[in-house]
């Protein structure tokens, strides 16, 4: 078969399996949007700014575990790109980015719209390639799959220049099956000899811990890890990223952990001696203060990135693989093996765990005039009975998400973690409605979050993408207003923004149905109502207590024993603000 | 520590700055790199010297490693290995000192590879520190330009870094 560039990018993505591209045209991408335009077994979603493609297609493969894909112009389209780009980098996304790129004999002239798109994201993708030859183009395609796909995943820009995609051009067309990458081999099983010592070590284990995170839900590895928690007994704590991939609901585990994360996780952690870390990267804000993370824990760390073992926190026992093996490598040892966990001291762990857990560190004043955010997550959670897709922004709502909707299911929970990009919760809530039409998809966001892509409302009421936005609006920049008040003795410097919009009109100038709600009897009727419109976009601008804050934390600099909980700081409720 | 990591590479525009830019980014000091085609045309090989502790080291390894372009590395300190740097010196000479600067590169086992009435070339091959001890050796104030390549190195004995 021959074919020019541009038939060759479009039948490469059908030949990959692609559903949707999400992009924007412009100059140097026309050829590739004539050959759009001649075919619909890829679907193009025209977004309305390239951001919203790259989150759109970013919360499309946090949904399905399918690489998102991303079409962009040169010049401003692959700048625009660039902010969603590094937020699938730092969360380990499979993406795949086709940019256009001006003609390569013009490449270095800056010429028009010509930015090194190749030299802009390489600090923040796993790999990109500017196409230099036609015949190379369809290899190269299959190559990005191959790379943003396998191993720790990841986004892989393919930069293309315009003649490349002529269509006066034509050359044999072939998309191959597989390739290989002599310098690219991701490792899969773990080393027996290191699972045998980790074995070894968590059968002797007396406070033992199972610390997951995202790399479990990359690596389809929830029932693996559930088998293994219930096999051992032993708590499991979730980061951010990995809520979902333990059943929250499950009396084993113990929350989240980290900053925002549970006083039960937190003390667990400090007072454990032995900690699986399980597809989890020992970020800054799990860890809090190096010096005293866990200090009397041994740690075994299952990773399929070598570099993630030992880049903060030095551990006993490395263990480089994929989740999902690994733990089935472990699982026939521990129980081929005659020694089990010590009854005993399981016991007694646990019956300490009760204890911290019975400090209530989640509890709120229910009993507040004002409606309170932890409230309408948890009126979410039962309104949609547990099961919806939820995406968010950054900021003290993606925090009370994270904390009052028990995800009980991996790929739930869509959130910018790595980079918190504010602006990822509505693209990323269209795509992941596009993949999943028939479940609920609700974004949790703040009053400036969502500004930050609000452009998005069009794409959403064009390709009938009926979400539910959940805009818990506190009138301020809720996240850093607290760091102030907590840091700054309440200089709340530029977290207030003078003039909101009124979201309601907002949302019905974009097509959709807004409602304002700003009462606490009101929350549960209007979630009803919103949810029962199953073929609208619902804005739900609900007035939150603009005074409250995200309990317990860790304040910077503090090791995890060292927790602020509510209890200590009093209701905020009647407090009063500038 | 200091540590020459030596890495074959694709030979493929772009690769060096991955690695420039890998340093630059992640805040990993790099004193100096060389590199150049290999006998296979479609890899380079690159000499980096860095120093850092065996944590830094570690990490600078793996990230390394993981960069898609980079085919095989080892840390040449993990074991016995020969160092080379080239350096060409060019150095303002009178009647009275040519004498004295052709014994210095002799003692440092030195050419003389340009002449002019008033200047020489010396060219000198040799460890680092042996090179820095000729610079040491000499009048600064003679001194026109100093070229050094960096070091660039090879393990002793039957291993070796290829495919
Ligand atoms: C406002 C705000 C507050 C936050 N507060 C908290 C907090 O309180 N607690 C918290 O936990 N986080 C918090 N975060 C998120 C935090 O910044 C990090 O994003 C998060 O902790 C990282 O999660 P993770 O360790 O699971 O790693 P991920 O970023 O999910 O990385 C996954 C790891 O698994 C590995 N991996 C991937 N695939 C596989 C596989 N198949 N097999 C094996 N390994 C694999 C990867 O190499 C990587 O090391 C917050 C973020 C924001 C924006
Ligand atoms: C693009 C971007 N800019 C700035 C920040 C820093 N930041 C983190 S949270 C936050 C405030 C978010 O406010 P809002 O969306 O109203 O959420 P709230 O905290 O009030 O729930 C800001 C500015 C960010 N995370 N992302
Ligand atoms: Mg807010």
């Amino acid at each position: 078969m021959e074919l020019n560039g541009a038939q060759i990018v479009i039948q490469s993505l059908k030949d990959e399996g692609v559903e949707y591209i999400f992009g924007y045209p412009g100059g140097a991408v026309l050829h590739l949007y004539d050959a759009i335009f001649q075919q619909d077994d890829v679907k193009h979603i025209l977004v309305r700014h390239e951001q919203g493609a790259t989150h759109a297609a970013d919360g499309y493969a946090r949904a399905t575990g399918k690489p998102g894909v991303v079409l962009v112009t040169s010049g401003p389209g692959a700048t625009n790109a660039v902010t969603g780009i590094a937020t699938a980098y730092m969360d380990s996304i499979p993406m795949v980015i086709i940019s256009g790129q001006v003609p390569s004999p013009v490449i270095g002239s800056d010429a028009f719209q010509e930015v090194d798109m190749v030299g802009i994201t390489r600090p923040c993708v796993k790999h990109n390639f500017l196409v230099k030859d036609v015949t190379k183009l369809a290899e190269t395609i299959k190559k990005a799959f191959y790379v943003a796909t396998t191993g720790r995943p990841g986004p892989v820009v393919v930069d293309v220049p315009k003649d490349i995609t002529d269509p006066g051009i034509k050359v044999p067309y072939k998309y191959p099956k597989k390739v290989s990458i002599r310098s690219y081999n991701p490792a899969v099983t773990g080393h027996k000899g290191q699972i045998k010592k980790a074995v070894d070590l968590l059968l002797t284990a007396q406070k033992p811990i199972i610390y997951s995170g995202g790399g479990v839900v990359l690596g389809e590895a929830s029932k693996e890890l559930t088998e293994f928690a219930h096999t051992l007994g032993f708590p499991v704590t979730n980061t951010l990223m990995g809520l979902g991939a333990y059943p929250a609901t499950d009396k084993q585990f113990v929350g989240m952990l980290g900053m925002h994360g549970t006083y039960e996780a937190n003390m667990a952690m400090h007072e454990s001696d032995v900690i699986i870390a399980i597809g989890a990267r020992f970020d800054d804000r799990v860890t809090g203060k190096l010096d005293e993370f866990c200090p009397h824990a041994q740690i075994i760390h299952i990773d399929v990135d070598p570099a993630s073992i030992s880049k903060t926190v030095k551990v006993a026992i490395p263990i480089v693989g994929e989740v999902k093996p690994v733990l089935e490598q472990m699982l026939e040892i521990i129980r081929e093996n005659k020694k089990k966990p010590s009854k005993k001291a399981l016991e007694n762990w646990w019956n300490q765990i009760e204890q911290w857990r019975s400090v209530k560190c989640l509890e709120y004043d229910r009993e507040s005039r004002l409606i309170k955010p932890q409230y309408v997550i948890e009126q979410l959670y039962e309104v949609t009975k547990g099961d919806a897709y939820i995406t968010s922004d950054v900021g003290q709502h993606q925090m009370w998400a994270a904390q009052y909707y028990p995800f009980d299911k991996p790929r739930r929970w869509i959130n910018s973690g790595g980079l918190g990009t504010m602006g990822f919760g509505l693209p990323a809530a269209i795509g992941v409605k596009l993949a999943f039409p028939d479940s609920e998809v609700a974004c949790v966001t703040g009053d400036a979050s969502i500004q930050m892509c609000i452009q998005e409302l069009s794409t959403a009421l064009q390709y009938k993408t009926p979400i539910k936005i959940i805009n818990l609006n506190n009138s301020y920049m809720g996240m850093v207003r607290q760091w102030q008040e907590f840091s700054y003795e309440s200089r709340y410097s530029h977290s207030y923004m003078d003039t909101i919009p009124e979201f309601v009109k907002l949302a019905e100038a974009y097509g959709h149905v807004g409602m304002r709600i700003d009462k606490p009897e009101e929350v549960r009727p209007a979630l009803e109502e919103a949810f029962a419109m199953k073929d609208r976009t619902v804005f739900l601008d609900i007035l939150t207590d603009r005074t409250e804050n995200v309990y317990p934390m860790i304040e910077a600099g503090k090791g995890h024993h060292d927790m602020t909980l509510r209890v200590a700081s009093g209701t905020s409720t009647d407090r009063e603000l500038a | 520590m200091r540590h020459i990591i030596s890495i074959l590479i694709e030979n493929e525009s772009g690769a060096l700055s991955r690695v420039a830019g890998l340093f630059s980014a992640r805040g990993y000091n790099i004193e100096s790199l060389t590199v150049a085609p290999t006998e296979d045309p479609s890899l380079s090989r690159m000499t980096l010297v860095t120093r850092g502790s065996d944590d830094i080291i570690e990490q600078i390894t793996k990230q390394l490693n993981k960069l898609i372009d980079v085919v095989k590395l080892i840390d040449l300190a993990d074991s016995v290995h020969i160092e080379r740097e080239l350096m060409m010196v060019k150095i303002k000479t009178t009647e009275h000192t040519r004498e004295e600067i052709r014994g210095m590169a002799a003692i440092f086992r030195g050419k003389i590879i340009d002449v002019t009435p008033t200047t020489y070339v010396v060219e000198m091959t040799g460890p680092s520190s042996k090179l820095d001890a000729f610079i040491a050796g000499i009048d600064g104030g003679t001194i026109i330009e100093v070229v050094r390549s960096g070091p660039t190195g090879i393990s002793r004995g039957e291993k070796g870094l290829h495919l």
